[in-house]
Parts: C-alpha cells; structure tokens; sequence
C-alpha cells in the first residue's frame, strides 16, 4: 500500500462543535432559569440550616399513633388493588383498540387520544375532581388511579400489540388455524410476558400514587400525612414516611415474584432459592 | 395433485414478478425450484398456500382452485398444506410441543386450543415426531433455547403434524450452515418419502437442490425455463438461469 | 436416547407446567384473588354521594364553562414557565446526582456489595417517596417556592434514573471492558471509554423520559406551596373559581402533551 504521506497530521480527535455549544447552552440555562426562579446559594444556604433542625425534629420516628397508621396504609393499599385491578380490565379493550396493525383507523385513533388524555393528566388532579364527584374517601382514589392505569397500560399494551412479528403470526395462520387460534398461540406468547411485567409495574405505580391522593382528600395514608405536617408532628412524619417506604419495597417484592412465576417459570421453591439475580424485562420502564 | 394454470404476481403494476406460470405437480417426490434472488420463487412458494395473493391464474390443489377460497374455506386448505419457512418461524415464547401442536390448531377448536387440551393422538404424535427429527425429549424446551439446525427441525415437525398432502418449503436451509443444510434436507427428503407427501422446495443452492431432488425446475425473470430431471442440468442451461443479463433487472 | 422413547404408548403424556409450577401460579391466582375481594368489600363507599356524583359532574361542567381565556395572561403564563423550568432545573439537577449513585449500585463497577446495597437503598427510598411528599419536605426545610420544588423533583427522580442506569451499566457488554482492563487502564479510564460510550444513548433516552413526567409532576407540586402552576391551581380551586381551574387544567394539558410529542420524537431519533 502505497499512500502519499500527508503533509500535515490529521487531528485524532476532532474538536466537534456540537456538543460544546450544547454543553455551553445547557449552563446558560441553568443560570438563567436558577435566577428566574430565585434560587441562589444564600437561600440554599438559609435552607440547609433549617435543615438541619428539620431532621433533628424527625427522629427518633414516633409510632405511637401506629394505629392510625395501619389503617390510612390499608386503605392505600385497598385503593391500589382496586385500581389496578379495574385499570387493567379497561386498559385491555382499549390499548387492543389502539392498535393500529390490528384495527383501522377511526377505532385506533380515538383509543388513543383517550389513552393520551389518560395520561396526559396527573393522577392527583384527577383526584381532586373525582372528589368534586364523588366526595371524600377511598373511592375518589380508586377511581383516580383507574384512569391513570388505563393510560399506561393502553399505551403499552397497544406498543406490544404493534410490535409483534409478522412471521410467528403468519406461521401460525399457515397451518389453517382459526383467528382466535391465531391471536392466542401467535399474538398473546409475545405480548404475555410483557403485560405481565408492565401490569406488575402499574400495581408497583398505584401503590406509591396511592400513599399521595389522600393530601387531596382521595383516601389513603397521604391524608394522614398532610395532617401530621401541618400540625408539625415531624416525628410522627417519619413514621409514616418509614411505613410508606416498606409496602413499596414489600410490593415490589411481590411484583418480582410474580413476574418470575409467569415468565420464567419459577415454583415457590424457587423463589426462595433465588435472590438477586431474577430476569427483568427490559421492555418496562420505570415511573 | 397440484396444477398452477396461468398463474402470475406483481407487487407494482407493470413489473410482474411472476409470469404466466403453468406447472404440474405430482402427488409424489421432492421438487426443486431454483434460480437466483428476485425472480419470484419464494413468491411462487407462497402463492400457493395464499400467504401471498396472485394477482392472476388458478391453483389447483385436489381438485379446488385455491385462489378462489376465502375465510373458512382457506382454511380448511391450508391445513392440508404444510410450510417450512427460511427463518424457521417458531412461535419463540413456547415450548417445542406447543409449537408442534400449532400444526393442529386447524383441527382443534380455538377455546380447546387456549386451555391446551389436545386430543391424546395429538401429543403421542408429536413425540413420535420429535423421536423422528432426533429432537427427543426436547418437548418442554422454550423455542428460543434452540439452535438454528434445531429450530428447522421443530419447524418440519410442525407441517408434518397437520398430516399435510402437501409440503412447501421456502428456502429452508438458507439460514443455515452447510453441514446442518444437509442434514435438514435429508430429514425433509425422508419424511417425506417414508409418509409419501410430495414436497415442493424453493432454494438457492444448486448443488443441494440436484443432490435431493427428483425433479428440478429452474425460474429466471419470472418464468420456468427449465423443468426436468437433476441430471438434465447441464452448463448452459444453468447460465441461462443464473448467469443472463435477465435476472439482473 | 431420552428415557421418554422407551416408556409405553399410554405414558407419553404431556403437562404444560409442572406441579411446582402450578402451585406457585395458583398462589399467586389465589393472593390477587383475596386482596381483590377484601378491598372490593371493605372500600368505603358513601352511597348518597355516589348518587349524586352525576349531578355534581354536571353541576362541575357547567360552572367551568366558559373557561376563563383572559385570566391566562396574569399569571398563568407566568406560572406555566416556572413549572417548565423546575422540571428541566430538577432534572438536570438529577442526573447529576443519580449518575454516581448509580454506579454505586452496579456490582459489576463497585464490587463491594454493601455499598451497592446502601446505594440501592438510596434509590429504592428516592422512588418510594412521591414527588408530592418530597415536596412537602422541602417546603417545610426551604420554606414555600420554587426551590422546594426544584428540590423534590430532583430527589424523586434520582431513584428513576439512577435504578436504569444501573441496569443498563450491568448490562453493558463485557468486551471492550476486559480489553480496556488487559491494557491496564485505570478504573476511571474504563468507566469513560468502556461504559460510558454504552450506556450514553440509553442514558439520555432516560433523562429525556424523566423530563417528560417531571413535567407532569412539576404541575401539581405548586398544591403544597413548592411552586409552579400547581399554586395557581391551588388558589383557584380554594376561591371556586371554576372557569379559571378548566383553563387551568386545559393549559396542562396541552404542555404536557406537547412535551410527550417532542421528547417521543427525539427519543425516537435516538434510537
């Protein structure tokens, strides 16, 4: 190989543009915004001397009330199993609608722009016009989180619908096998194990919403809280906080179970044995 | 037992990928279609079982012209037409058994099918089949636990559970290594024989294809330009199929 | 061979799932079952509120209607933008925080499993806590305003960001990371030209994704005084100005969509 030997030596990394100038905007920004916003290093600092007697107030955590607690943290968890539950039940018909591979278009169009506007709207205002509807209690919460689960799993569900392969399906109708045959051994094995891991994800979702609607008067345990912080009980605060903290943390750990059970056929014993390394699917994301 | 009349395809108006195709196939034997990419063989392939629609002509399989069928009629044909596909097109997420048992979803009704619950025959068949395409005791592996050679063989197991009279094959090894080709084409060749299922193969590789087949049919540019025996394959024709400025369009 | 070809005709039976299996799936059929029949019957239900929940729908509909157009130019717009810029400064002070923290959890970068499952602790707590709740505290540390809000996005979304880039750093392929080690580079050498170059799509494909709900969030924290539209929306609804709640909430709306739209698109591109 005979090259001619350049004259001048190229520069291995070339200095790009792009992401100095981005990198140089994002700081402009941040300035900016931090100045629209009023934040500066004098309030940051005012702050981290409250701070400090902000966590002094919070510990050691005070369970006296522990009653209380027990009950608002049942109705948390109530309202996340109801919610889930009827989340899923609507989701399904509407995320299949939404599928545009599957339906034509004046179906999938408005399933969709229903699961946008689902979506679209933060669970706690939902919330707070359900209470307008139906009053106080767990009720406005469930029906809140419901329609928070229909957006996310609609959407979802209709993803996976869409992004089956062909081939499996063609196969399938190949041997001459009935549509319902078709969508249940070609279509419903690859979008099983996904709905499970996002359906697993919702129940994870509601449960943490669950803790935070009762500040608008939806039930739950985030009414109780809300009372504590405006009467000050930091102490009690923190116990709530700690009790919140374990449901999520034991409802995930039921999440993961029943994902392993279902999608990678583990048994009880199984369970057990394993820890740690247990099969995620990757497709879900988190909230 | 299958006879195509006039049959022809295009994709785009004006561009036919198949012209005028007039083939008679007999209820015995292996046949081959060769011919380079793009000149409409797998199209031919799929023609049949109507994966693919033809834009004209009639298939006659046992008597009825599959291009008129629709909706049940279809498939109740299709049942008795098996396909093996170049990608193998297993369903991934299921078990080897419930892969096979697919070939039986035309026959078992769809809410018996969901619950799993096939008749006793169905199962021992299936085993029976799996001892046959040496995957024995392979029924409860997950389809995406196998490999390429492995998967083809569930594949073939597949079709011949529908008791097909027919088998189509769309260039079934090309996936694949050249040791596991031939071992794949030898298992086709011999189920096929040992059950008397005339098999229709569209592949690219000519040295297989003269090794396995009874007869060979040669296409180039959307037409048959050969059809006769391996032996009959000489030189020329095999430039006329491969090697003319046609296929290069 | 297998001993399946040697057992007699009448023994090849096939089971979907194993007995194990079953009892496992019936568990967990049994438990969901259980926990839905038990809150179905303890939920509280006030039956003369529930039939009169049409009439207050109606009663609701009416009085937002017409919605209060004018009121926008006050501070709504200006409430709007506070709450854009305390998801992006939350966000952005997120990924600053979370990146650490995540590869603190990653066993296959920090291989001292305390740590990893102190970090995760970190992460698993950040997630627990609502935005809202966060928002709460920081009210109560930094008083009412932006800041507080700031604050809670940015600790709420440490825990989303640092759990999927931990995966997505012990995920990352072991390849260039051994060849990296072989010519006996520093550990800081191979986090930046072993892991960083994979893990940088899925990296910002993630902090694109939090920005989209930290927009969502950002509108309701202003209800416990953290800022945003959130106190527009709070003052409102307290002085039954319903015309101004539905511009209100159309105004959401429509920035949350147009931000889903925009962040799908670019996320999109990306991939």
């Amino acid at each position: 190989m005979t090259d001619a030997v350049p004259t001048s030596p190229a520069d291995p990394f070339p200095k790009t543009l792009w992401p100095r100038i981005a990198a140089f905007a994002l700081l402009a920004y941040v300035i900016y915004a931090c100045a629209q916003l009023d934040i500066s290093f004098a309030r940051v600092e005012t702050g981290l001397e409250n701070a400090s007697r902000f966590f002094s107030r919070l510990f050691p955590p005070n369970f006296a009330r522990w009653e209380l607690l027990v009950k608002g943290l049942l109705e948390s968890l109530q309202i996340a199993v109801l919610a889930t539950t009827l989340g899923i039940a609507l989701a399904l018909p509407v995320g299949l609608a939404g599928a545009r591979n599957l339906m034509p278009a004046w179906v999938s169009w408005p399933a969709r722009a229903l699961i946008v506007v689902a979506r679209s709207l933060h669970p706690v205002i939902v919330a707070i016009l359900f209470v307008k509807a139906v009053g106080f209690g767990a009720l406005a919460g469930v029906l809140a989180l419901t329609v928070a689960s229909i957006g996310f799993i609609g959407k979802l569900f209709t993803e996976a619908i869409e992004e089956i392969s062909p081939k499996q399906v063609e196969a399938v109708r190949a041997t001459g096998a009935p549509f319902a045959s078709v969508l249940a051994f070609g279509v419903m094995p690859q979008v099983f194990s996904r709905f499970i891991g996002f359906a697993t994800y919702q129940l994870d979702s509601n449960l943490r919403n669950s803790t935070m609607v009762g500040i608008v008067g939806a039930g739950g345990i985030g009414g109780t809280l809300f009372a504590a912080f405006q009467r000050f009980d930091y102490d009690f605060v923190c116990a709530i906080l700690i009790a919140i903290i374990s449901l999520i943390m034991l409802g995930e750990l039921f999440a993961t179970a029943v994902r392993a059970i279902f999608i990678d056929g583990a048994s009880l014993a199984d369970l057990f044995r394993r820890r740690g390394a247990s099969h995620r699917d990757r497709l879900v994301e988190d909230d | 037992m299958l006879t195509l009349r006039h049959l022809s395809k295009s994709y785009v108006p004006g561009k036919p990928v198949l012209q005028d195709i007039d083939l008679d196939i007999a209820a015995e034997g292996l046949t081959a279609i060769i011919g380079p990419s793009g000149t409409g063989k797998s199209t031919l392939i799929r023609c049949i079982n109507r994966l693919v629609e033809p834009s004209a002509g009639a298939i006659l399989f046992e008597g009825t012209d599959l291009a008129r069928l629709s909706g049940r009629a279809l498939r109740h044909a299709r049942r008795h037409i098996g396909m093996v596909f170049q990608e193998y097109n297993l369903v991934e997420r299921l078990t080897v058994m419930e892969n096979l048992l697919c070939g039986r979803l035309g026959y078992v009704g769809a809410w018996k099918a969901w619950r799993r619950k096939f008749p006793p025959e169905d199962i021992r068949r299936a085993l029976d089949l799996l001892d046959v395409v040496g995957l024995a005791g392979f029924a409860h592996r997950r389809a995406d636990a196998l490999s390429g050679g492995q998967r083809q063989r569930v594949g073939i197991a597949r079709a011949v559970m529908q008791e097909p009279h027919l088998l189509l094959a769309d260039e079934p090894t090309s996936s694949l290594d050249p040791k596991t080709s031939v071992e794949i084409m030898q298992l086709l060749a011999d189920v096929a024989r040992s059950r008397s299922i005339p098999v229709v193969i569209n592949m690219h590789d000519v040295g297989l294809a003269t090794r396995f087949a009874d007869r060979i049919v040669g296409m180039s540019g959307g037409r048959v330009v050969y059809d006769g025996p391996p032996a009959g394959l000489g030189d020329a024709i095999l430039k006329q199929i491969y090697g003319g400025e046609d296929w290069l369009q | 061979m297998s001993p399946v070809a040697t057992l007699p005709a009448q023994e090849r039976v096939w089971q979907r799932f194993t007995p194990a299996q079953r009892i496992a799936r019936f568990t967990v059929y049994f438990v969901i079952v259980a926990a839905i029949v038990a809150a179905a019957q303890t939920i509280e239900v006030i039956p003369e509120f529930l039939a009169d929940a049409p009439e207050q729908v109606g009663d609701l509909l009416t009085r937002m209607w017409p919605i209060d157009w004018p009121a926008y130019r006050g501070d709504v717009h200006d409430a709007l933008i506070e709450t854009i810029h305390i998801a992006s400064l939350g966000t952005l002070l997120a990924l600053v925080l979370a990146l650490p923290v995540g590869v603190l959890a990653a066993h296959n970068l920090v291989p001292y499993t305390p740590v990893n499952l102190l970090a995760k602790l970190v992460l698993v707590s950040s997630r627990s806590v609502n935005s809202l709740v966060w928002a709460l505290l920081f009210v109560g540390i930094f008083g009412p305003g932006a800041l507080a809000g700031t604050l809670a996005i940015a600790f709420r979304s440490i825990g989303f960001v640092g759990k999927l880039c931990g995966e997505a750093l012990e995920e990352a392929h072991q390849g260039p990371i051994e060849a990296l080690a072989a010519t006996g580079a520093p550990w800081r050498s191979i986090l930046t030209f072993g892991y960083w170059p994979q893990v940088k799509p899925a990296f910002w494909s993630i902090a694109l994704f939090r920005f989209d709900i930290n927009v969502r969030e950002s509108a309701v924290l202003g209800l416990v005084g953290a800022g945003g539209i959130g106190m527009a929306l709070d003052s409102a609804l307290n002085l039954f100005q319903w015309g101004r709640v539905a511009l209100i909430l159309l105004a959401i709306l429509i920035v949350v969509i147009v931000t889903e739209i925009i962040v799908t698109q670019i996320r999109k591109r990306m991939l």
